[in-house]
């Protein structure tokens, strides 16, 4: 849906900012555009919806050069989110969220239906916040005003620089959690700009790795941790990928290729995970709980087996091996 | 002490002998103040708006308004004589209405600019990221996000004419100058103070009632 085909932008005389950079995001995927401050990545971003230009090659938004599309137009039809900041302080709630459908000229009554409709989105109570003011809101709360004001003429496309940066870390692994439940649904095309591998993974279904303009590495992430391309990849990605990489793989997963260990253990003696944590969760908790093992239980909170670390390395290894592609959660 | 205390009374009787033809003079003023600050604010806030869009102009424009500011008050009404006397405007109205409209650009014209060019990156970063085209994010973001520093210029603007507008009277503008100017002519106390009084009178209501349109006029959001 959107491709980079070659693009450099250098500033002033001589200063490359994103040097030769080609990657195609594709419908429906969270794309993030991952690397150091001054990596070039927000000015990649950016470049999209006309807000830098672009000195060389060419972005193509559903298969038309955004050069031969109306720049106003254009970023009406892509939702931009920033950090919590991007509010304008002398609207309303209500006025911030639907700004782009006042600006496209929507009526009275859709405009209403749509606040409240975005609003549900994201748990916030309609009525209460109609006439509030950003700020009066709190970081988190702002953040999502962010998100679904960006959301609000259901674009196609977002681009979110940083958009949970400003957050204390667990409110945003909380909205975090909530935008990707949110993405699940509406299958938005996104370009995500992050300096946090933690977040990369956890957000990205393919991540972009740059470093001074150019593009190091575009995979999954479980294709960047466990097969980094160069020394800058796995430096960045950290002496821990592979703890990492565990955040990736749930216990679902795992079930796909071994039956779980059959427990004789009671229930409540041990520690217990639902089937939809992640790896790196469960030995956590074996490690936690001072056991060999965990329960893993159902839907239904019934135990159907248990895990244990020798199950988890060898599912890991196995991989490693056959290489193969890994689903993103 | 007594002979304080009898120039207060005395100034009392003159403000009560005269209120007519002081509420005229204050008519007078008002309205010579008033349409030059009009003008004033209809030529620097689109001018200051203007200059954030090419900074070379800017610093050219702030320090030419800022060397008519250092101009001595009645220098700048001398000098306006022999300009309009060319259309046979030399004395009154028009002289004066000039010379208080080029004497309020600095604090207008510098307001706005400092206020536009100010405006917090990440928000006028956000107008242009949802669409907004060079008007829509003037008029709903950049200004009213500003107002209450361009209203500050403004009100800078109004005080300073309200005080320098004495000056009109001395090339035949009218107004509560006239109170001062015959007063020291005739060597009449209580008259260059009744005119001092009202003219601060003046001041301090018409900063109070900017102050309550800046309220106003300033967005819930930011206040």
């Amino acid at each position: 849906m959107i491709q980079y085909k070659n693009v450099t932008k250098v500033y002033g005389e001589d200063v490359t900012a994103v040097d030769q950079v080609s990657l195609d995001v594709n419908e429906g995927e969270i794309v993030v555009l991952l690397g150091p401050s001054g990596c070039g990545k927000t000015t990649l971003l950016r470049m999209v919806n006309g807000l830098e230009s672009v000195t060389d090659g060419d972005i193509t938004f559903n298969g038309e050069s955004i050069k031969d599309l109306n720049e106003i137009e254009l970023r009406r039809k892509i939702g931009y989110v920033i950090q919590s900041n991007g509010l304008f302080p002398n609207m309303t709630i209500e006025q911030n969220v639907t700004v782009v459908p006042t600006l496209l000229g929507w009526s009275k009554e859709d405009k209403k239906k749509r606040y409240e409709e975005l609003m549900e989105l994201v748990g916030l109570d309609a009525e209460d916040y109609r006439k509030r003011y950003p700020h009066e809101l709190s970081g988190g709360q702002q953040q999502r005003i962010g998100v679904i004001r960006a959301l609000a003429a259901d674009p196609p496309a977002m681009l979110m620089d940083e958009p949970f940066g400003a957050l204390d870390p667990i409110i945003r692994e909380r909205v975090q959690d909530e935008f990707l439940a949110i993405q699940r649904e509406l299958n938005k095309t996104i370009l995500f700009v992050s300096h946090d591998i933690d977040e990369a993974i956890k957000m990205g279904d393919k991540i972009a790795l740059m470093k001074d303009g150019q593009l190091m590495q575009y995979d999954k992430p479980s294709q960047i941790l466990q097969n980094p391309a160069n020394d800058f990849v796995a430096q960045f990605v950290g002496k821990d990928r592979m703890v990492k990489s565990l955040t990736i793989h749930r216990i679902e997963q795992l079930m796909e290729r071994y039956d779980l260990l059959v427990s004789s253990i009671e229930k409540g003696e041990i520690a217990t995970v639902s089937k939809s944590s992640n790896l790196r969760d469960v030995l956590s908790y074996i490690l936690e709980s001072k056991q060999q093992a965990v329960h893993v239980v159902d839907e239904n909170d019934e135990v159907i087996g248990q895990v244990d670390f020798a199950l988890v390395n060898q599912y890991m290894i196995d991989l490693a091996d056959s290489n193969e592609p890994v689903v993103n959660p | 002490m007594g002979n304080s205390e009898s120039t207060f009374w005395r100034v009392i009787d003159y403000f009560q002998n005269n209120i007519d033809w002081i509420l005229e003079l204050t008519v007078e003023h008002v309205v010579l103040v008033g349409s030059a600050i009009i003008v004033a604010i209809l030529i620097g806030v689109p001018l200051g708006i203007y200059l954030t869009t090419n900074e070379q102009l800017a610093s050219t424009v702030l320090n030419i308004a800022g060397v008519i500011m250092t101009i001595p008050s009645i220098a700048l009404f001398g000098i306006m004589v022999p300009i309009f006397a060319v259309i046979n405007q030399g004395i009154g109205f028009v002289p004066a209405f000039v010379a208080l409209i080029l004497y309020s650009q600095l604090p207008i014209i510098r307001n706005t600019y400092t206020a536009i060019h100010n405006v917090n990156p990440q928000i006028r970063d956000a107008a242009y990221g949802v669409g907004m085209n060079t008007w829509q994010r003037l008029f709903k973001v950049e200004i009213p996000n500003t107002i209450p520093v361009i209203m500050a210029g403004v009100r800078t603007a109004v005080v300073l004419n309200i005080g320098i507008g004495v000056i009109a009277a001395f090339i035949g503008a009218g107004g509560l100058g006239i109170l001062i100017s015959q007063g020291i002519t005739r060597g009449y106390h209580e008259m260059i103070i009744s005119g001092a009084i009202a003219i601060s009178i003046l001041g301090i209501t018409a900063d109070l009632f900017l102050r309550f349109l800046q309220r106003l006029l300033t967005p819930k959001g930011i206040s």
